[in-house]
């Protein structure tokens, strides 16, 4: 018994050593995305402090003209954060709707043999590399769309947030779909055991019972939709505006970004750490809408 | 409704054939289920009991692959006919699960979203409390009607199950193992709510549990798994008789315990 009882010891007190390590290769890989994440941030705040010794933060938040490289300069965000608002609103009215009658279809109505056929078209859609979407929308989709606005400019918010949105579907039907998939089958049963059609257990019963991961599906493909940068730089323009006109040519943070790297400012000049400033704000407004879908999240989660 | 209790059958399976895929899972069988009866499925694992009593509600159509041949009337009406609509089907032939599946609503939610779907315009606070008198669970939830099913115990959330069912006010309740995950005091109150119900509704219940069997039902269908794992009926007859003196010697050695 003795013998068996220190053995027994001895090889626990291995494993624990060995499972100790195991531990800390693991913290140092979850802590390598965090690190990461406030590296980030860290420098971001550092070259927007040296933007903000000389724009004042107010004048920043709202101004409504954004020439910081023209003159006579202006330093207000407010015309790249409505432009890239215009383009996700867009993109969410075409990516929402779509995506979730994708999802509930495939969850719900789609025989296997068809789902087996959608899911991968799907993926290859969100494999796509942004450039082509760009393309797409600027060589296609606005010249398809001037047919019905013939005063349409070439360079548009419409046509890149109906494309963007194009784009954001397969991330927010697979998302979505993940979550109804995973509702009880019994869930259904019960419902169709009352005498409920199809539809009534697809939008009463699945769909409230997978809210909380289907608004996390949406939150997700909006920040995507927020940070995407080719799209917007080449098809929806350059022209920072402060507009809600889906017609106009504008200019999205990102795509304003580029713009600057791509450019000439000299590093370390108020025009470079302009685009520190910019991303400060993106970071902020992604950061918000992580939080905004935690909250909606908890706050609607039905258990199951 | 109001005819001799036990006398006129309500639902009627003629040569019915359950097949998933080419495996017939459910061989020729024939049995009259009597209005305002308790009639107990019982029978060894794979006998095809549950299958059979899906077929009963048209709950089979849900299952890929699964096909059925035969008959079952209900009301005059073949269920399996063409032009039957299984969603209408199943409100007028309710169904409670083996294991409580409440949806993930307040209790109140549970019973009145049966009742929306099936178009009720009357007074939505009276249905409630009348399905969940009827299940024998209004005291324990009147004060927290709004509070999640899931904070119900396991027998209380099957009860909100059966309500949930009743509020819809079908003809036959189709029950599927529906204690055999609850504890045997829940079990117990679950059988004593079958008992009363009877007067409302017919009832077809699956059970493992032969004691269950013999002290909820009026009458007795025994499976068998037979030939190419095909389940059929073997016997069909007044419960007393199926546990005092059976016709056939399978049923006698089952319920004796010869095999299970």
């Amino acid at each position: 018994m003795i013998e068996d009882q220190s053995s027994f010891t001895k090889r626990s007190r291995g494993s624990s050593l060995e499972g100790s390590i195991v531990k800390y290769i693991f913290l140092a890989c979850a802590s390598l995305s965090i690190l990461t994440t406030l590296a980030i941030l860290l420098t971001l705040s550092y070259q927007a402090y040296e933007f903000f010794k000389e724009i004042s933060i107010i004048e920043f938040l709202t101004g409504t003209r954004w020439t910081p490289i023209l003159k006579p300069r202006s330093y207000g965000v407010l015309p790249l954060v409505s432009g890239t608002l215009l383009v996700t609103v867009i993109a969410a009215m075409v990516a929402i709707p779509i995506g979730l009658s994708t999802a509930i279809f495939l969850s719900e109505y789609a025989p296997d043999w068809l789902r087996r056929i959608i899911k991968p078209i799907l993926e290859v859609l969100a494999g796509i590399p942004t450039v082509v979407y760009g393309y797409f929308a600027l060589t296609f989709v606005t010249p398809l769309l001037q047919v019905f606005l013939p005063d349409l400019i070439i360079f548009n918010a419409l046509s890149a947030g109906i494309v963007m949105g194009v784009m954001i579907i397969p991330m927010v039907s697979s998302l979505s779909e993940d979550a109804m998939i995973s509702v009880p089958r019994s869930l259904r049963e019960g419902a169709y055991a009352l005498g409920a059609t199809r539809y009534e257990v697809s939008l009463r019963i699945v769909v409230p019972a997978a809210l909380s991961g289907i608004i996390a599906a949406f939150i997700i493909a909006i920040s995507r939709a927020i940070g995407e940068t080719m799209l917007v730089t080449i098809a929806a323009g350059a022209t920072p505006k402060l507009t809600f006109d889906p017609t106009e040519s504008i200019q999205t943070m990102t795509a304003y970004i580029v713009q600057l790297a791509l450019g000439e400012a000299p590093v370390g000049s108020l025009e470079y750490n302009t685009i520190f400033a910019v991303a400060l704000v993106l970071f902020a407004l992604t950061l918000f809408m992580n939080l905004l879908g935690f909250w909606i999240v908890t706050r609607f989660r039905e258990e199951y | 409704m109001t005819s001799e209790i036990g006398q006129q059958v309500i639902l009627s399976a003629q040569k019915l054939n359950v097949y998933y895929g080419e495996f017939n899972a459910v061989k020729d069988v024939d049995i009259d289920i009597n209005q305002n009866s308790i009639t107990a499925l019982i029978g060894p694992s794979g006998c095809g009991k549950s299958t059979f009593l899906r077929c009963l509600n048209r709950m089979n159509d849900l299952i890929v692959g699964a096909s059925v041949q035969g008959k079952v009337m209900f009301e005059g009406v073949d269920l399996y006919g063409g032009e039957i609509d299984a969603t209408e089907i199943r409100s007028r032939i309710g169904m409670v699960f083996q294991k409580p599946n409440p949806f993930p609503k307040s209790i109140y939610q549970n019973i009145a979203w049966g009742l929306k779907v099936n178009g009720f315009k009357g007074n939505y606070d009276e249905a409630v409390e009348r399905a969940l008198n009827q299940a024998a669970l209004w005291d324990e939830v009147k004060d927290r009607l709004n509070n999640s099913a899931f904070t119900l115990s396991g027998g209380q959330q099957q009860r909100l199950c059966i309500a949930r069912a009743l509020a819809v006010e079908p003809a036959v309740l189709l029950m599927d193992e529906p204690a055999s995950a609850l504890d045997p005091i829940a079990t117990l109150a679950i059988e004593e709510l079958i008992k009363q119900l009877k007067d409302h509704v017919t009832i077809v219940i699956v059970t493992h549990n032969m004691q269950q069997a013999a002290r909820v039902s009026d009458e007795t269908a025994f499976f068998m798994v037979g030939e190419n794992r095909s389940g059929y009926l073997v016997e069909h007859d007044d419960t007393q008789k199926i546990f005092s003196n059976p016709s056939n010697t399978r049923t006698e050695e089952y319920i004796t315990g010869r095999f299970s």
